[in-house]
């Protein structure tokens, strides 16, 4: 029979529609103020905490209206924004510095809900204020670093191997090994291609100039790049982390940048501090055969280097280093018995038995402990990114007492210094230094002008339609309204239900786009359906004309703009790809509302009677 | 029942083509030989620098606000209103050797000497390698665009069409990007956005009469091809009109009520919904006629069973 539709596909529509509308609903509910509370290494967030917690602010009168534990963090909701403040403050002050404590919005969307799977929109920066950092990895300082350690590995090996060699040094070409004579270069030469494959080995050995160049391999390189990415994004993440910051973004983009968002944070300056700081440490051993005569003089051993102190003089360190940043676990700060700032440093197990190892060998012997630095001077390339100082200053000197494990302590530096290197051998060090190549802050109350604004011109957009599509088309307007509406809050529905969709300003304009155009394909169904009318067919005849027909077209017609979307989508960043998402969302539930809903209820009013007049 | 246009018989629209076409190559040649001499106003996105956006107490006058940025940080900051008079937005070039910070800070204290309580409403910047790289894709989206359109519409219809509605599409971001070029627009991110989805929403119209075409063709065996534009272009009259209607409705509500950052993108959509509306019909179909487009294009493709013809789509 015709524009009958079989029972299963009314219940789709309904179903469909159902699931849409309830994952929507969160969005109802607003936001409840909260607190949130990390632990930071060495501490835990559990049930002690949360009883804890509710109990230091029950003893200052603030009411909890929920507190959660969930994957081990405490989020505590209060009543206003006041409370949620002498909340953070109470909560900081009580648990100290092994917790991280954040205002935070937490959606207020009621636990059955919740446990379901629903949770409102998340909201872009800009519509809840907040910054945005792209950050660039400086790569031709991850493979000086590489270099830097294969030269020290081919030292050693040679040396080991007993093969003579004259000099290795660093050429833009890559390592050159000079050997005095051709039986030593082949003799390294085979040696090395099979302790290194990572390497490409070429004899560019002309006259007596016996030598042998080392090079990365491309497959090498870009593991490097890779690593030194990663690397980066980890220790971004723990410093981001130290902000106390709620609901932080780290995440890549492209092979050499990183996106950083920190939503609602207003002090951008510290966060640019801890965030660009690249500081690590590195430990070497102190030349003790470069006296002061020898340092001023510059005449040291190859092997050593000059260095300044900071408070003053020079030192020459061997350039071997003894342990570097990265096998560091935790730094405190804390004072010694004389009450001068110091930072107990634990290692992880392979850094500990390096480091006493090395200090099992050198007892009595002075050992420095050398803090790099690079700075964002200003300046920029030639090819445009930024151009960083490398500081390197000696921050301590001190004689090896014992053989030292797994901890110890730096001392040599004032209380603020203290702090923050603690801060940043806690978070990790970069492998290579990071620039800030984009930012961009939105007040918050900016960011909730921008909502207001988009909220209202829906609201005006969408009531002209709908009065319009009523007027004009009567009946079959008011179910064109009815998906129009339906398309608006499964968009909303769907927005919510994908974990990676962020609702922006050009997003919520998306929406207010997809009202305008979603129409389109109920007005061509209806126009087809009057002009069937007109021929001379039968309403059902029209009816199942009219929908027949428009549907090629309005697949078409989309299946185009999806694909305009879709290359958006790719190209976008941040708030662009937000406008390609909700466009993409609107077109195929707008899709689905206009062909599959409307002709359910078409269906169900006129379909298979005997109708003389249809209203449209 | 209700009707805005009601059509006796077929308007024909192509007797207007000629000089409408005419009209058409004007307005592309107006608008790159102003893209070629004026250029295009790039925003920050792509050109790279710092823009701060500030909200003060009352009514500012900028001409004093411009006398008191003259440090060598904000030597060349373009100073103007946002939205209204109390909302001041200022852009600044990127400079050799001088951080983003610095300039901001300095714009602040300028800014706070005019109004002790003036408040930073948004900060950005964009290094200028982060801008060049955003300009090439953004580009080339456009033009990927266009040739993913023209892949789908040869395979779906033919090419003579494709062809046209390629046509139309470029015809339509070139007279958008001229209008911005010769009123000096600033074109940003969301403007490039705006452009995109131009280029979908015009092809939209081009698809809907397209497809009224092809089935014109079929039923109406003995029209010549311009008879048979003709009257589809009559049938989907109406269907345009109030399609473009209700999306120009809410394009203006965008425009007016969506607030000053979305601006840009409501401009170039505002720019293309005209345009583009109008370039389905005058430069698609017209340019399809002109490459000789008629019935044996349009016989459905003979393919032996289970092949994917053109009714695969039909429910």
């Amino acid at each position: 029979m015709l524009n009958k539709y079989p029972m299963w596909k009314n219940l789709m529509v309904i179903i469909i529609i159902a699931v849409g509308a309830f994952y929507a609903i969160p969005n109802l509910f607003g936001e409840d103020h909260a607190v949130q509370i990390v632990a930071t290494r060495g501490a835990e967030v559990n049930v002690s905490t949360q009883t804890q917690v509710n109990e230091i602010l029950s003893a200052k009168g603030i009411a909890v209206k929920r507190s959660e534990l969930e994957n081990g963090q405490l989020l505590v909701r209060v009543a206003n924004a006041e409370q949620q403040l002498l909340a953070k403050e109470t909560i900081a002050d009580s648990l100290g510095d092994k917790y991280i404590v954040a205002l935070n919005l937490a959606p207020a969307t009621p636990q059955w809900l919740e446990s379901m799977g629903g949770s409102p929109m998340k909201l872009g920066l800009d519509l809840r204020g907040g910054v945005h950092f792209l950050m660039e990895v400086d790569m031709s300082e991850a493979i000086r670093k590489m270099t830097e350690a294969k030269i020290s590995d081919f030292r050693s090996d040679l040396r080991s191997e007993k093969i003579r060699y004259a000099g290795i040094r660093n050429t833009p070409k890559g390592i050159e090994i000079k050997f005095r004579d051709a039986d030593n270069l082949a003799k390294a030469e085979q040696f090395l291609r099979t302790r290194s494959n990572d390497m490409v080995f070429t004899d560019i050995t002309s006259g007596d100039d016996y030598q042998l160049l080392a090079s990365m391999s491309e497959v090498y390189l870009k593991q490097i790049k890779e690593e030194a990415l990663q690397q980066n994004i980890t220790t971004l993440r723990n410093r981001v982390n130290e902000l106390g910051v709620a609901e932080p973004v780290v995440q890549r983009q492209g092979a050499e940048r990183i996106i950083v968002e920190l939503p609602g944070v207003q002090d951008t300056a510290r966060a640019k501090d801890i965030l660009g700081a690249t500081a690590s440490i590195e430990f070497h051993m102190v030349d003790e055969k470069a006296d002061a005569a020898a340092i001023a003089s510059g005449r040291i051993a190859a092997s050593s280097q000059i260095y300044e102190r900071r408070q003053g003089g020079q030192v020459a360190l061997q350039k071997a280093v003894m342990l570097t940043g990265d096998h560091i676990q935790g730094a405190q700060p804390s004072f010694d018995e004389y009450s001068r700032p110091q930072v107990s440093i634990n290692l992880d197990s392979k850094g500990g038995s390096i480091f006493s190892n090395v200090t099992k060998d050198n007892i009595g012997k002075p050992m420095a402990t050398l803090f790099i630095e690079y700075k964002d001077n200003g300046a920029k390339n030639p090819d445009g990114s930024v151009k960083m100082d490398k500081i390197e200053e000696v921050i301590s000197v001190a004689t090896i007492q014992a053989r030292l494990g797994r901890n110890f302590v730096i001392t040599g530096l004032d209380h603020s210094e203290a702090q923050n290197l603690a801060l940043l051998l806690r978070a990790g060090a970069l492998i290579a230094p990071v620039s800030i190549v984009e930012e961009r802050t939105i007040g918050p109350s900016l960011g909730a002008e921008n909502i207001e604004n988009g909220v209202q011109a829906m609201i005006w957009g969408m009531a002209v339609v709908l009065i319009f599509m009523l007027v004009y088309y009567r009946g079959f307007g008011l179910i064109a309204n009815l998906a129009l509406t339906a398309n608006l809050v499964m968009v909303v529905g769907v927005m919510s239900m994908i974990p990676g969709a962020v609702l922006t300003l050009p997003g919520i304009a998306g929406m207010v786009l997809t009202v305008g155009m979603a129409v389109d394909g109920n007005v061509l169904i209806y126009e087809r359906i009057r002009e069937e009318l007109r021929a001379g067919r039968s309403v059902q005849q029209a009816i199942h004309e009219g929908y027949g027909n428009a549907f090629s077209t309005i697949a078409d017609a989309n299946i185009t703009t999806f694909m305009t979307a879709l290359i958006l989508f790719a190209v976008g960043t941040g708030a662009v790809k937000g406008f390609a998402v909700t466009l993409m969302i609107g077109i195929a539930t707008s899709m689905f509302t206009a062909i599959v809903g409307t002709r359910s209820i078409v269906n169900a009013i006129w379909g298979g009677k005997r109708v003389k007049k249809l209203s449209i | 029942m209700f009707q805005i246009l009601s059509i006796k018989g077929t308007i024909n629209f192509l007797r207007h083509a000629v000089p409408i076409s005419i009209l058409s190559l004007i307005l592309v040649i107006g608008s790159l030989s102003s893209l070629a001499v004026k250029g295009i106003n790039w925003g920050l996105d792509f050109t790279g620098g710092t823009v701060v956006e500030m909200e003060f107490t009352q009514a500012v006058d900028l001409n004093k606000l411009r006398s008191v940025l003259t440090s060598d940080e904000t030597d060349g900051a373009l100073v103007q209103n946002f939205g209204s008079s109390r909302d001041v937005l200022i852009r600044l070039p990127v400079k050799e050797g001088v951080k983003s910070d610095l300039q901001v800070e300095h714009v602040m204290e300028a800014a706070s000497a005019v109004d002790p309580s003036v408040m930073q409403k948004r900060v950005e910047f964009v290094g200028p390698q982060v801008g060049k790289e955003l300009a090439e894709q953004g580009g080339l989206a456009v033009l990927v665009a266009l040739i993913c359109i023209l892949i789908y519409v040869s395979f779906r219809f033919e090419w003579r069409l494709a062809m046209g509605s390629v046509a139309a599409l470029a015809h339509d971001v070139i007279v958008t990007l001229g209008v911005f070029s010769v009123f000096q627009l600033e074109f940003d991110l969301t403007v490039l956005a705006g452009v995109l989805t131009v280029v979908g929403y015009s092809l939209n119209d081009t698809i809907v009469v397209f497809d009224r075409i092809r089935e014109n063709f079929l039923k109406m065996r003995k029209a010549t091809p311009e008879e048979v534009v003709n009257t589809s272009i009559t049938q989907t009259m109406s269907r345009t009109i109030i399609t473009t209607g209700t999306t120009l409705v809410v394009v203006v509500a965008l425009f007016l009520k969506g607030g000053t950052m979305i601006h840009g993108f409501a401009t170039a959509l505002l720019m293309g919904i005209f345009v583009g509306t109008f370039s389905s019909i005058y430069v698609a179909s017209f340019l399809a006629i002109k490459l000789g487009i008629n019935r044996e294009h349009m016989m459905p493709v003979e393919i032996e069973k289970e092949g994917a013809d053109q009714d695969a789509l039909m429910p």
